[in-house]
């Protein structure tokens, strides 16, 4: 875990090597080419790019039509706004039709750090995960986020893979096999589960050798794919611990927490603390400021195991 | 596409005039036995509708998904029974079909969906949306190198949607001459003029000032519309709009100009007036 990279700059490096394989692979973005990473395809397959200026709207919408002409489309903008301000293009125009639409967009969460709650998405899982069809994937790292972007052009039907702007450690490398849908035991434990997605997958391990220290045996699950959510494994993590602790950078409201609520209250209903974002903007400041002052750190995950395992 | 055959002109109109009228009568009919529906700007739309679809489009209904077919994307998607009542004249679908619209298991939805309606391009429905995907298309068909052209019918009350000067802009951007949007300038929308609500105009101007080539034509005149059609495919190195005049309703006395007929079906005797009316003004096509 020494390297960090972000999980945006495995946009522009995926999406050439998709350039290369697909011939109908086409990129839209919206006027942040530099800062998604989006530049590198534009500059290889200029022919295949289309900058739609700052209308994140119409870039979803031209996408859709795109689609229709047997194309793959890839789209940037950040999360805010691709999720955001064009929910309705990607519900009525992408999502109800089902067409081969792959929404990337970077900077989301509040890692953004300095822009500040304006361009800070806490709500865009939430947003994304409501879609019927929609397939739903937030990268823990740099190498996740290149599979899964690659994965993203043999799913049938839109895709939405939730990339941020800072830089975090990769856990994964070249050799790792992105399956979308399947979660991944990184660590086995008996005392509390810890299903964690995105930049809290590494705070999630981080938090597992914490607990080990104090004699509390945790697993770590990363749940990249959000929808479709993998019960089996988060079902068989939840009736060996008992104890469930959720960790996303993201509202506790319609994220992963309450997608493993909702399949747990269900199927096999165990304690669950979320950690996330409870219910409140972004602000301005550094991105391990913002982490620490919204309760999204190793430590904050611990606390919870810990608060579950003493119960 | 019998009217390909068609080589007088004359009698190239009277036989869209007649089939305009077949559309009227089916778009009446179905949205009578639905009790629900968008009339109005169904009927505004007709005559230009029938023109796309019964002479200026190359299409296959035996080939529905023939790559090098023209496209038609009903941007304003409400009116529904009018591209129906075009698809199914068409042979896409059994005429039968049209009697279900809006009902339970129905393959005709209350605004179209691509997934369900043989003949439908791309879903539409909600305001803006379908015309910005019309760019998407005619901007994928020419990086195929196809020489299909795409039309897109958009309201003058869905021209108030930001996404409709989005999509202008970028089309204009990129030079698609293989586009053409037409207006249908019925000057009605739900909650009453749009002149009176928020106004388009000087619509014309607007379109030529986002750098498209604007040609304006009265709506119910079918060679105008026919010359309008010919004249765009002479436009290169930009999209054209048509601006059609139209009236809301047009073809039923008691509907013209009614606001009330936008999204209300005629009822009872309402029907049977508005379809023998349509039948009184000539043969149906």
């Amino acid at each position: 875990m020494s390297e960090k990279r972000a999980t945006r700059e495995a946009y522009g490096e995926a999406l050439v090597e998709l350039g290369h394989e697909y011939p109908n692979i086409v990129v839209l973005e919206a006027d942040l080419a530099k800062s998604t990473t989006t530049v590198k395809f534009k500059k290889e397959f200029p022919e295949r790019f289309f900058d739609c200026g700052v209308a994140e709207q119409n870039m979803m919408a031209i996408a859709a039509g795109l689609a229709t002409t047997s194309k793959i489309c890839y789209t940037g903008s950040f999360a805010m706004f691709a999720t955001g301000r064009a929910f309705e293009q990607v519900r009525n125009t992408i999502s109800y039709p089902k067409l081969n639409v792959n929404i990337c967009p970077t900077h989301a969460g509040i890692t953004v750090g300095a822009d500040g709650a304006s361009h800070q998405t806490v709500e865009d899982i939430a947003l994304m995960r409501v879609i019927p069809g929609m397939t739903v994937i937030v990268p823990a790292d740099f190498y996740e986020a290149k599979k899964a972007i690659k994965a993203a052009a043999e799913i049938d039907g839109p895709v939405f893979i939730r990339l941020g702007r800072a830089a975090v450690s990769t856990i994964f490398d070249d050799s790792y096999n992105f399956v979308p849908g399947r979660a991944i035991r990184l660590r086995e434990g008996q005392n509390v589960s810890i299903l964690a997605t995105g930049i809290m997958v590494e705070a999630g391990l981080k938090s597992s050798e914490e607990l080990a220290r104090q004699g509390i045996k945790a697993e770590v699950i990363n749940v990249s794919t959000i929808k479709p959510l993998d019960e089996k494994t988060i079902i068989a993590s939840a009736e060996k611990t008992g104890k469930v602790v959720v960790a996303e950078e993201h509202s506790v409201i319609g994220g992963l927490g309450s997608a493993v609520a909702e399949l747990l209250c269900e199927k096999h209903p165990v304690p669950i603390i979320k950690v996330g974002i409870k219910d409140q903007f972004g602000r301005s400041g550094e991105p391990a400021e913002l982490l620490k002052y919204y309760g999204l750190t190793s430590e904050d995950i611990s606390q919870a195991a810990r608060k579950l395992t003493a119960l | 596409m019998a009217a390909r055959a068609i080589t007088d002109k004359q009698t190239l109109i009277e036989y869209l005039e007649a089939k305009a009228r077949r559309l009227r009568w089916d778009i009446i009919k179905m949205v009578g036995l639905a009790r629900s529906g968008h009339p109005g700007g169904s009927l505004s739309a007709a005559d230009i509708v029938t023109t796309l679809f019964f002479h200026e489009m190359r299409h296959n209904p035996d080939d529905k998904d023939w790559p090098d077919r023209d496209r038609f994307v009903l941007s304003k998607g409400h009116a529904a029974p009018v591209l129906y009542a075009a698809l199914a004249e068409s042979g896409y679908f059994p005429k039968e079909d049209l009697w279900t619209l809006r009902k339970m298991d129905s393959h005709l939805q209350g605004h179209p969906d691509m997934r369900k309606t043989p003949g439908v391009e791309i879903s539409t429905g909600s305001l803006g949306m379908g015309f910005s995907t019309a760019v998407g298309m005619a901007l994928g068909l020419r990086l195929d190198g196809r020489d299909s052209r795409v039309y897109t019918l958009i309201g003058d009350g869905e021209s108030q949607e930001g996404i409709i000067w989005e999509a202008a802009m970028f089309a204009a951007q990129h030079k698609l001459d293989n586009l053409v949007g037409i207006l249908d300038y019925n000057d009605m929308q739900i909650d009453g003029l749009v002149s009176e609500i928020v106004d388009i105009q000087p619509v014309a101007d607007k379109w030529s000032a986002f750098g498209w080539r604007v040609i304006e034509i009265d709506g119910h005149k079918v060679e105008q519309i026919l010359d309008a059609l010919d004249e765009a495919r002479s436009v290169k190195g930009k999209p054209i709009m048509i601006v059609a005049n139209t009236i809301k309703g047009k073809g039923v006395s008691f509907m013209e100009r009614v606001v009330d007929f936008h999204g209300k079906a005629p009822t009872g005797e309402e029907i049977d007036k508005a379809l023998a009316e349509i039948e009184e003004l000539g043969p149906l096509g």
